[in-house]
Order: structure tokens, then C-alpha cells, then sequence
């Protein structure tokens, strides 16, 4: 019994432990921001590297699933006769809750990992020890400029996808299921509220900063070796989702329920 | 100068530094030779502040490199690390132009190159490898790169990690010269960190060996091969018999 509690009890201490060291690594670098130099190279590389070439797979995330969205709602709105309500559901189910989570997922996918590998890498390489010997403080020029492109091009990300799963849904709507295309897209702005966008845009800006911040954590945590830098990709592809998915519970409780 | 007294590290259970002491004259070229694994990078690391002792000091030009400014501090330093550290992201000029395209000693992005292929001529490579990415290059190549980079600021301080290690012995040969050239022309302290005999020959004006987490014998290159250290002699002639214990 002893032995379970103190397992149970190191654990706790273990995440609590691991919460502490990133909330401190959160600090440093939003420290970083407010400090000179800045690198703007690495910036506008950053913005590049999330958020253009991110375009293609969000896209084609967002397509399929507001094409499915449509699909699902049609059939199941035919069981109490309401398949009209398409437009609205796809409209509503894309802004508020597919369009950020998804592409915050997609992103923890592409991005997280790419970038987790990446410094992990440079780790065990001993780049980032060569970065400190040349006075180039790794935190200001690998963390600050990947999570400023986060925070920044993700709310566009977001909105690309948002637009992108409504004309997936659009597309199904007017040519499989029989909808005016007009009428469609009158449903559709009508049904969403500023609140719904804001809340869209405010996602993705949270899910960029985690999905980039966790990247850079775990890249910077690395243990040494092949699998090291494997184990760190997967933590922090893991750790980014299920961060992503949580906060987007609290934040739709905040902007629906309070 | 550089002096380290009584310098300890820990690794856990594992007890890497045990009072190292080491001290380093302006403009010498110290080589310390010792086993794989006998902390030899660390010691270099511990100057750098890369790792940080648990006990001593470490003195360079007298001031306590703990509580001197870090960028000034860094700015004198130039290192070429083991596995050349280069960054895969950047093209070779801006990795040997690293220093000079960001901080307090950034230039014009073309006068930085220029610089950069000025030293890329210095270790024996022309201008066109300067839009090459590091993985392009040959082992040999890249260490001259890192060469190129650890220099090109002129700093006062070099440190050679394991300079020669993976490369066959003619451009082992060849990066030792340079080494020596370099060191003597811009009149540098320098501390190189191998087990490579040639190149400590090829190097050194002074030798350390550490050896259980302790510098057990130091002396002008001259001395080493009438050191009267049996673990000296035993690591010198690579004998698998001797006090220094092997695995077989």
C-alpha cells in the first residue's frame, strides 16, 4: 500500500515538477521578447516554415472534413427532417470547434515535430552549444522567433481553414445534396456571429504558441542520441496535442459558457 | 592566462572532475591528452560556462569567468568543436561568418562574406564552397569550415575539440598544420582536447594529461617522452599494460 502511494505520489511530483520547469521556459522566453536582439531573419523563416507551408495541409484537412461535415449533417438532419440546416451546422461546427482544432492538430503534426527533431538534433550535435559560443543565445534565436511565428500565423492558418471547410461543405451542399449555392452562402453568413470568428482566431493564436513552444521544450530537453531525439519528437507531438485539445476545452468554456 | 583550481564536476554518481587544476600562459598552445571519457571536453566546456563546475575557479586574465560579462567574455573565445557543430540551415559563409552577421560584431552582410571567404582561403578552401550547405561537404571539409568559423572573429582564445577525430591521417595532417599556423600567426592561447599523438606533437608548445578527473602531469612538449609519469608513458606509447586500467 506504502509502495503504491509513494509511486502515485512520485508522479505527481514528477508532473508537477515538469509543469514548473515549462511554465519557466514559457517565461524565459516571453522574457526574450521584450529583450534586444532580436533576430529577424529567423523570424520571417519561422513564419515561412509554420505558416506557408503549413497552407497545403490545412487546406486539404479543412476540405475533406467540412466535404464530410455537410455529408453527416445532411444524413443526420433527414432523420427529423432537417436537412436544411446544413449550411449553419457546417458554418457553426468549422468556426467555433473543427477549423482550429484540426488545423492545431495538423500543425502539432507537421510543425511540433519538425521543429522538436530539429533542435533536438542541433543538440546532440552540439549546435546549440556552438550557438552560446558564438554570444547567440539559443532560447532568442531558435524559441522566441518559431513561437512569435506561432502566435502570429496561426489565427490566419485558422481562418484559411475556417473558409476552406465552409467551401468543402458548400461544395457537397450544391453539387451532391441539391442546395442552392446562393442560398447556401446567405445561410451561412448569416448564421455566424463576430463571437464565433473571435473565438476561432483566439484558438488558433493559443494552439500556435503551444504547438511551437512545445516543439522547442522538448527540442531543447533532448537526450542525447538517435533515441533521444525520437523520444523528444513524440513527446512533444503528444504533449501538443493533448495540451491543444484541453486548452480548446477551456477556451470554448470561456467564450460559450461563462 | 587561463587557470582552473581545484575544479570539480559531477555527472550524478559520476565524478568526472575531481580538483582539476590547469593553468594556460598568454599565446601558449596547451594540448591535454587522457583517455576517452576522462572529462577532457568538459574541462574546455567548464571555461566556456557550457557546463557549470560544482566547485573551483576558473580565471581568465585574472578575472573570475563567473562574474565577468558573458557576450564580452564569449567574444574572445573561438572554439572548433568535435563534430564541427556547424548549422544545416545556413549556407558555409554564413557559418563561418556567424558572429559577424548578428551581435555587437555585426557588419554589412557583404563585407561579412567577403571576411568569410578570406578565411575559407585560410584553411585551404576556395570561394565556391561558401554557397554550399554543410552537408555537401566531406568530413575533412567540414572540420576546416568549423576551423574557418572558430577564427574568423580573431579571437584571443581558441579551443580545439578532438580536431583530427574521424579523418583519415593525411587530412588529420593537414588540419593539424593549419592548426599550428593559425595559432602561432595570430599569436592566440589556445587549449586542444585529443588522443591523437600526432597531433599533439604536431600542436603543442605545452602538454597536461588528465587522468581520473585530475591533471596528473604538465609540461613543455618537449618533456613528455622523459615525463617520469607512468601513465603518461603508458598513454603516449598506447600500451594496454600499466597503471591506467583497460577493459580487454
Amino acid at each position: 500500500m506504502i509502495r503504491l502511494l509513494a509511486a502515485i505520489g512520485a508522479g505527481v511530483l514528477g508532473l508537477l515538477a515538469g509543469l514548473g520547469r515549462l511554465t519557466l521556459f514559457a517565461a524565459e522566453t516571453v522574457s526574450h521578447a521584450v529583450r534586444p536582439p532580436f533576430y529577424g531573419r529567423e523570424f520571417l523563416n519561422a513564419l515561412v516554415q509554420v505558416g506557408y507551408f503549413s497552407l497545403p495541409v490545412v487546406g486539404l484537412t479543412a476540405l475533406f472534413t467540412g466535404g464530410a461535415l455537410a455529408l453527416q449533417i445532411y444524413a443526420g438532419g433527414a432523420r427529423f427532417s432537417a436537412e436544411a440546416v446544413v449550411p449553419q451546422i457546417v458554418a457553426i461546427g468549422m468556426v467555433r470547434e473543427l477549423g482550429p482544432v484540426l488545423v492545431g492538430l495538423m500543425i502539432a503534426a507537421r510543425v511540433t515535430s519538425s521543429i522538436a527533431a530539429e533542435i533536438a538534433t542541433m543538440k546532440v550535435t552540439e549546435q546549440l552549444d556552438a550557438l552560446v559560443t558564438l554570444s547567440t543565445n539559443p532560447m532568442k534565436y531558435l524559441t522566441l522567433p518559431r513561437v512569435l511565428a506561432g502566435l502570429l500565423v496561426m489565427p490566419v492558418l485558422v481562418g484559411v481553414g475556417d473558409i476552406i471547410g465552409i467551401y468543402g461543405g458548400y461544395l457537397v451542399g450544391t453539387r451532391s445534396l441539391g442546395f442552392n449555392a446562393a442560398a447556401y452562402l446567405q445561410n451561412t453568413a448569416d448564421f455566424l456571429e463576430p463571437l464565433d470568428i473571435i473565438s476561432s482566431l483566439t484558438k488558433g493564436a493559443v494552439f500556435g504558441v503551444i504547438a511551437t513552444l512545445m516543439g522547442c521544450y522538448y527540442g531543447m530537453h533532448s537526450d542525447r542520441g538517435a533515441m533521444g531525439v525520437g523520444r523528444a519528437t513524440k513527446g512533444s507531438v503528444v504533449a501538443a496535442a493533448v495540451l491543444i485539445l484541453a486548452a480548446n476545452f477551456l477556451l470554448t468554456n470561456l467564450f460559450f459558457t461563462a | 592566462m587561463i587557470r582552473m583550481t581545484d575544479v570539480h564536476k559531477a555527472f550524478g554518481a559520476n565524478k568526472v572532475l575531481r580538483g582539476a587544476n590547469l593553468t594556460v600562459p598568454t599565446g601558449q598552445s596547451m594540448v591535454v591528452i587522457g583517455g576517452s571519457g576522462t572529462g577532457k571536453s568538459i574541462l574546455i566546456k567548464c571555461i566556456l560556462g557550457l557546463v557549470q563546475p560544482d566547485s573551483g575557479t576558473i580565471e581568465v586574465d585574472g578575472q573570475d569567468v563567473t562574474r565577468v560579462p558573458r557576450d564580452a567574455f564569449l567574444a574572445r573565445f573561438g572554439m572548433l568543436f568535435q563534430g564541427g557543430a556547424l548549422f544545416d540551415s545556413l549556407p558555409v559563409w554564413q557559418n563561418v561568418a556567424f558572429r559577424l552577421l548578428r551581435g555587437s560584431l555585426k557588419r554589412p552582410r557583404a563585407e561579412a562574406r567577403e571576411i568569410a571567404i578570406e578565411k575559407l582561403r585560410r584553411v585551404g578552401m576556395g570561394p565556391d564552397v561558401a554557397d554550399r550547405l554543410p552537408a555537401e561537404l566531406s568530413g575533412g571539409m567540414q572540420k576546416r569550415v568549423s576551423l574557418a568559423r572558430a577564427i574568423c572573429a580573431e579571437p584571443e582564445i581558441i579551443f580545439f575539440d578532438e580536431p583530427t577525430t574521424g579523418l583519415d591521417p593525411i587530412m588529420a595532417g593537414v588540419i593539424n598544420d593549419l592548426i599550428r599556423e593559425i595559432v602561432t600567426e595570430m599569436g592566440a592561447t589556445a587549449i586542444t582536447i585529443t588522443h591523437d599523438m600526432t597531433s599533439v606533437r604536431a600542436i603543442a608548445d605545452q602538454v597536461a594529461m588528465l587522468h581520473g578527473g585530475q591533471i596528473r602531469w604538465t609540461g613543455p612538449i618537449a618533456d613528455l617522452d622523459q615525463s617520469g609519469d607512468p601513465y603518461v608513458d603508458q598513454f603516449i606509447h598506447g600500451r594496454p599494460t600499466g597503471p591506467i586500467e583497460t577493459l580487454r
